[in-house]
């Protein structure tokens, strides 16, 4: 079995309204020294591919059909076999 | 002339819409399930705001799976009008019937205004009843309907005409203050603003209605020619 963990946030060009939103709340707490912040989302799924190919192959055709819109979201994951 | 109001889990502007095209325009409509898949005894596809599938994930994301929407893609190839108001519209871009995308308001507030509009262009099965720039208000009630779309998809939209409706004040921080476009055949259209809640006078306005019009008076230029 192998278990992913993917990653998925704003593209970096486009405005991150909650992100922006957090980080003036966090300024209004006086956090001052946070510059910048973005929130994403997070997902670990377990697949019981074949191989690790196959599983990388699930992983990023799952991203591209659902997980992520690619016109204003980017992902990265990490995958292992456990 | 027969309407069709997919009715998505979730969806709760559908009656809003069956209401508009019965009792304010005088035709027929039918409200179908998202799992209905014949959409042949159809003139016209409405797709209704809401909260389909409580937007988890992204807001329609899961919607475009739904078994209607492949028969929804099919009846746009087709060329026969379609449209997607508010919800309707962030599933017609996640589909990929539309360009863009629906991202929350820079406020992320929800908001839930009259908002004045300017119709762009008024050569299409749904505006044909407008002036071109005329002045209209509807109303707007969403938390994600702040219009994204990259330059060359801005660029291209321009170039074909493809941006119909424009917030005269933009609310909620859309690209070139965009609130509807069509695809580049024109024949589906998607909207933020809410013109089922706009085709009575005592409703507040009657802008609506005019865009139901449209399609009606489009259909049957059709059907003459």
């Amino acid at each position: 079995m192998y278990l992913a963990k993917i990653y998925v946030s704003h593209k970096k060009s486009i405005l991150d309204p909650q992100g922006e939103a957090i980080k003036s709340a966090l300024h209004r707490l006086n956090y001052n020294d946070v510059n910048s912040i973005t929130q994403g989302k997070y997902f670990i799924t377990k697949l019981d591919s074949q191989s690790k190919s196959d599983a990388d192959q699930t992983v990023r055709s799952i991203c591209k059909d659902l997980l992520v819109n690619q016109n204003m979201e980017t992902y990265q994951y990490e995958l292992k076999e456990v | 002339m027969r309407f069709a109001v997919i009715s998505f889990p979730g969806s709760n502007c559908d009656r809003d819409l069956y209401y508009a095209i019965v009792d304010s325009l005088g035709e027929q409509a039918d409200l179908i399930s998202y799992t209905s898949t014949d959409l042949s005894k159809y003139d016209t596809i409405l797709i209704p705001g809401g909260f389909s599938y409580g937007d988890y994930l992204r807001s329609g994301a899961i919607a475009k799976f739904a078994p209607a929407m492949k028969s929804v893609k099919a009846f746009a190839a087709s060329g026969r009008p379609v449209i997607g108001i508010c919800n309707g519209f962030q599933i017609l871009t996640e589909a990929g019937l539309l360009p863009g995308t629906l991202q929350h308001n820079t406020n992320i507030s929800f908001i839930s205004e009259w908002e004045p509009l300017e119709v762009v262009n008024n050569k299409t099965p749904f505006t044909n009843q407008y002036q071109v720039n005329q002045k209209i208000k509807l109303p707007i009630a969403h938390g994600d309907g702040n219009y994204y779309c990259d330059d060359d998809t801005l660029k291209s939209l321009k170039q074909n005409h493809q941006i119909v409706f424009k917030y005269r004040n933009n609310p909620n921080g859309s690209v070139d203050d965009i609130a509807g476009i069509v695809n580049r055949k024109g024949n589906v259209l998607g909207m933020m603003p809410h013109p089922e809640r706009a085709t009575e006078k005592i409703l507040g306005g009657q802008d609506g209605l005019t865009l139901f019009q449209s399609i009606l008076n489009s259909i049957k230029v059709r059907s003459l020619s």
